[in-house]
């Protein structure tokens, strides 16, 4: 069975806040869900699915949907492949629409890192029964340096440079001054990420997203009700999901588990990446866009620091314009989760409805892909390709 | 630039039926992998099933000698910098580790290492990597 064009966005919701410390994390999930469907022209009675990952309190869905309160819900789904859970998500969502076992499915993401304190170097938790604990947890695994072992090889095998990765956050960066609830609205230089200071060989500050409170919601619909709605149909074309762990120990830093998800939803979509008019590219940190470039096949394996180089990533003036509200990098990392960020520009941008500074002229072809996990070991990978009708 | 490697304090091990073996092994100097006895593909992180074939695997010593394949020293994740590296064994897999007892400064990619045992916080010994 293909997804091509069985299911719609038909609602996409960020909240624009940044900083939440008056309010809990199932409130923001609720926010979210009422900013979609007010986006889409729904009532929660309309909701038939539901959809969530790790950052929603509880059980799975147990908890969000009895806080929710959403009485017509006969489809679930609380998978989690960390950040791109929420892309994995549509796709889900979409396969159980043309499944017939819901017709509305609500997704929602939130979370108060910034208000709680969270950081990318902050000790990870360390659960023992999860079999690679025992053999990492106390060599100080965290966040950045899981993500820093990949770019320390790539500019090892293929003689990428920290000024090209700067590249990808000055153009997150050239694109977050239009967007008023970006986090970081200042536009920087490839100096400025470079001067910034060392956080884990070799990435800076700069390479770094920001830790944002917040959160947002998507509805995905089966194509029938997404025409009877007000606003622009946005359909499913292509979908891929993949895992990738250390391979029992023959380890492979040069490639991710984009390499794995990225074909498959080119291949349902029936288009390639040079098709693509804008991407929204999981940007936790500089090094993880660069992977997902070269493994979705923008560019060659290799040749990800050339291809970001010179501003290639900045709408209006690249070839391939990406993360057009600031990404990760600067606007928004809701719950330590980019996915569900990513696949709200893509519909901004197919509705026409980015900041004019940064909308693709007639974006009919987007892509939104992320990495969830460590890069550096276990992650999870979707990709979803959407076109709108 | 040179940042002297120093010890940190290491938090307790975790034993159970899966390390047990290998935390024995380690207080004599010895590191420990998983060899399948179907397929003969090493294995690591150490599982008793493989997996490549599902077969049933058992340790193997190795000689605790490598070369290190990827590395990041870590500056702003508490007050004392630390090597976290991925070294690919002589043995045939690659384990996820920390580089000691140098400038962290110096070290590069494809340098030859050795095996170091550091103690943990319960007394048992965590393989550690140093130039060799």
């Amino acid at each position: 069975m293909t997804l091509r064009r069985k299911a719609c966005i038909v609602g996409a919701y960020e909240h624009p806040t940044r900083k939440a410390p008056d309010k809990t994390v199932a409130q923001l999930h609720a926010e979210c869900a009422r900013g979609a469907l007010a986006d889409a022209g729904l009532t929660p009675a309309d909701i038939d699915g539901y959809l969530c990952a790790g950052d929603a309190p509880g059980m799975g869905a147990n908890n969000m949907l009895d806080y929710l309160g959403l009485p017509n819900v006969r489809y679930v789904d609380s998978t989690d492949t960390g950040g791109s859970s929420y892309i994995i998500h549509v796709a889900h969502a979409a396969a159980a629409i043309a499944a017939g076992k819901c017709n509305v499915a609500l997704i929602t993401l939130a979370g108060r890192p910034r208000s709680e304190g969270s950081s990318g170097v902050a000790p990870r938790a360390i659960v023992p029964t999860v079999p690679d604990a025992p053999w990492e947890s106390l060599y100080g695994p965290v966040t950045v340096n899981m993500y820093a072992l990949v770019a320390a090889r790539h500019m090892h095998q293929f003689g990428t440079t920290s000024e090209q990765l700067a590249w990808i956050k000055v153009a997150a960066a050239a694109h977050a001054q239009h967007n008023p609830h970006a986090m970081l609205r200042d536009p920087v230089s490839v100096q400025e990420v470079v001067e910034s200071p060392m956080i884990s060989d070799p990435l800076h500050k700069l390479d770094c997203c920001v830790v944002s409170d917040g959160g947002g919601a998507l509805i995905v619909a089966r194509p029938e009700i997404a025409r009877s709605l007000k606003r622009p149909v946005v359909n499913v074309l292509g979908t891929g999901e993949a895992i990738k762990g250390q391979l029992g120990g023959q380890v492979d830093l040069t490639w991710s588990a984009a390499a794995l998800s990225g074909p498959k939803a080119f291949e349902e979509a029936g288009v390639k990446p040079a098709d693509i008019q804008y991407a929204s590219v999981y940007d936790s940190f500089t090094i993880t866009v660069l992977m997902q470039l070269e493994d979705l096949g923008f560019c060659e394996k290799g040749q990800g620091g050339r291809f970001v180089a010179d501003g290639n990533l900045i709408s209006g003036v690249g070839k391939l314009p990406f993360n057009t509200d600031g990404g990760g990098l600067c606007n928004n990392h809701p719950a330590n989760r980019g996915g569900i960020t990513k696949v709200i520009e893509a519909v901004r941008q197919l509705r026409g409805e980015a900041h004019a500074k940064v909308q693709v002229p007639n974006c009919t072809l987007a892509l939104a892909t992320g990495i969830g996990g460590l890069l550096g070991s276990r992650h999870g990978s979707g990709t979803l390709i959407l076109e709108r009708a | 630039m040179t940042t002297m490697s120093q010890d940190r304090p290491l938090g307790e091990t975790i034993t159970d039926a899966a390390t047990e073996p290998f935390w024995a092994a380690a207080k004599e100097g010895v590191l420990k992998i998983r060899r399948c006895t179907a397929c003969s593909k090493p294995n690591w992180y150490p599982r008793p099933v493989c997996p490549y074939c599902f077969g049933d695997t058992e340790w193997e010593a190795t000689q605790g000698t490598g070369e290190i394949y990827s590395l990041t020293v870590t500056r702003r994740a508490g007050p004392i910098p630390y090597a976290m590296a991925y070294v690919r064994l002589d043995a045939g897999v690659t384990m996820l580790t920390n580089i000691t007892d140098c400038d962290l400064d110096a070290l590069k990619i494809g340098q030859r290492v050795k095996v170091v045992f550091k103690p943990a916080q319960d007394g048992n010994m965590l393989p550690m990597f140093t130039p060799a």
